[in-house]
């Protein structure tokens, strides 16, 4: 294997939100650093950069993945999806997003991204939650407005939204 | 809060892996699920100048279930082994600490294998290496070698493993017919790293009396050894209460540290009563968690 030296920069190419996209970044760069600054997809949002706090969870081959703790070549393997593939017009917001507005589940807005993620893929998982349950399928997201009860009704609206979706 | 340079590698295979690593010279990380690492680089707390990424190594993502074990490949993700219905019939204690280890979103990327290799004694499959007597599968440059779980863990962070060897898989070992297994921890958020955990083992022989009683700990002791408290339990029966001299044993076993959470003496006390609990979930009458 030859490998280049540190820190030179690498074509990275990545398929984010079904599209494959390529910049030139070195080696350490975070996917989440990637996406922002290397992709301009500023809907990914960074508050810790150690995995706590959840704000730039997104989609890995469809699970939830904090993109602070992943590089962006090893994502190149990967299918990642952005809050932005979850749904990126107002006038056509996903049943997550759209229960987040009607619940006002967010005031600042900035946990928003890491939450509609991580909630998009519980449901898929689990599309008829408990409030118990709806609770800890957040617990490793950090929200320093709302005080959560917002978001936990927002979790289990969406959950709602989505049946009648697939129900219509 | 961004890692020092580093020059990656992406192996196809164990053995390309253990080359970078050799060529590495000393100076060469195992990346696996990068969810204990990516941190510690992030931070600075380590700058190696290699990683080895076993993102693509092929056939390390497998989980073999025989009488005897419980096999998990090295890029076994936590959420695919709590996942799988054969490895928690055949020992339930897997998908019974798992459940513990941080959130889904860390539990999707990181696997378990990875969890062992870091040695944190406040991570809980460590714990359960231990408890189920199991075997770490080593390859470095002279080849494969087996470690026992009891033999591996040599302090905070830190194995016999040498700097160019590769855990390729860890074999968790199957409890005797008759045993039964719980797991219990406290922590501040669901998720969070635990205060002070405990994983029990209980083996009721054929004459309904307890003949073997074990536990190990996560985040009370430096690294996870074995208690034994076949002495203190040995002979009850299902149904009976958890005697007193459990809460002394426990006590004195366990060396717990004070930080901004808790106070040495609370983890020892918590140590202790949920060792209490999760002997006496193994000795309710009905036979459930036998493994
Ligand atoms: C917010 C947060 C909360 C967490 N909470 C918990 C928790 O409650 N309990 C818990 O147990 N863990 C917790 N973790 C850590 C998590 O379980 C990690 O997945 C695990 O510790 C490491 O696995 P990994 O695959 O991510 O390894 P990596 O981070 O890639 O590697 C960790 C270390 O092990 C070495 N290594 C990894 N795999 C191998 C291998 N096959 N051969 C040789 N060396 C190897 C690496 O070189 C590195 O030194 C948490 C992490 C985060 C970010
Ligand atoms: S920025 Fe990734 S979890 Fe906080
Ligand atoms: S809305 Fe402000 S952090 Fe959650």
């Amino acid at each position: 294997m030859s490998a280049p030296a540190a820190d030179e920069p690498l074509e990275i190419t990545v398929t984010v939100n079904g599209v494959p996209r390529t910049a030139s970044a070195p080696a350490r760069r975070l996917l989440s650093d990637f996406l922002r600054h290397d992709l301009g997809l500023t809907g990914t949002h960074v508050g810790c950069e150690h995995g706590v706090c959840g704000a730039c969870t997104v989609l890995v081959d469809g699970e939830p993945a904090r993109a602070c703790l992943m590089f962006a070549v090893t994502a190149q393997a990967h299918a990642v999806t952005t809050v932005e593939g979850v749904g990126d017009d107002p006038a056509a917001m996903s049943p997550v997003q759209r229960a987040f507005a009607e619940c006002h589940a967010l005031q600042c807005g900035f946990c928003t991204p890491g939450f509609v993620t991580t909630v998009t893929a519980y449901l898929q998982d689990h599309p008829d939650p408990s409030a118990d349950e709806a609770r800890e399928a957040i617990s490793g997201n950090l929200c320093r407005c709302t005080g959560y009860q917002n978001i936990v009704k927002a979790v289990l609206r969406a959950a709602e939204l989505r049946r009648a979706e697939a129900g219509a | 809060m961004k890692p020092a340079p580093f020059v990656h590698h992406a192996p196809r295979t164990v053995d390309e892996a253990v080359a970078a690593l050799v060529a590495a010279g000393g100076d060469g990380k195992v990346l696996a699920g990068g969810q204990s690492l990516i941190p510690l680089l992030s931070m600075r707390l380590a700058a190696p100048g290699h990683l080895v990424d076993l993102d693509g190594v092929a056939g390390l993502d497998t989980i073999e279930v025989t009488d005897t074990h419980v096999r998990v490949g090295a890029l076994v993700r936590h959420a695919a082994l709590e996942a799988h219905d054969d490895a928690a019939t055949a020992l339930p204690l897997l998908r019974q600490a798992l459940r513990n280890v941080a959130h889904p979103a860390i539990r999707s990327r990181g696997t378990t294998v990875g969890s062992i290799a870091h040695a944190d004694p406040a991570g809980e499959m460590p714990a359960v290496a231990v408890l189920s007597g199991a075997v770490v599968e080593a390859v470095g440059p002279g080849g494969a070698r087996e470690i026992a779980a009891g033999d591996f863990f040599a302090g905070p962070l830190e194995t016999t493993l040498d700097p160019d060897e590769i855990v390729v898989a860890v074999r968790f070992g199957r409890f005797p017919a008759g045993t039964r297994t719980a797991f219990l921890e406290s922590s501040r958020r669901s998720g969070d790293y635990a205060l002070a955990g405990v994983a029990v083992a209980v083996q009721v022989g054929d004459d309904g009396a307890v003949a073997t009683a074990r536990a190990s700990f996560v985040g009370v002791t430096p690294v996870p050894d074995l208690l034994d408290l076949g002495g203190v339990l040995g002979g009850l029966r299902p149904g009976d209460p958890v005697p007193g001299g459990v809460a002394d044993a426990v006590a004195a076993h366990v060396d717990p540290e004070s930080d901004i959470h808790a106070s040495a003496d609370y983890r020892r006390m918590l140590a202790a009563e949920l060792t209490r609990r999760a002997l006496g979930a193994t000795l309710v009458e009905t036979t459930r968690g036998a493994a």
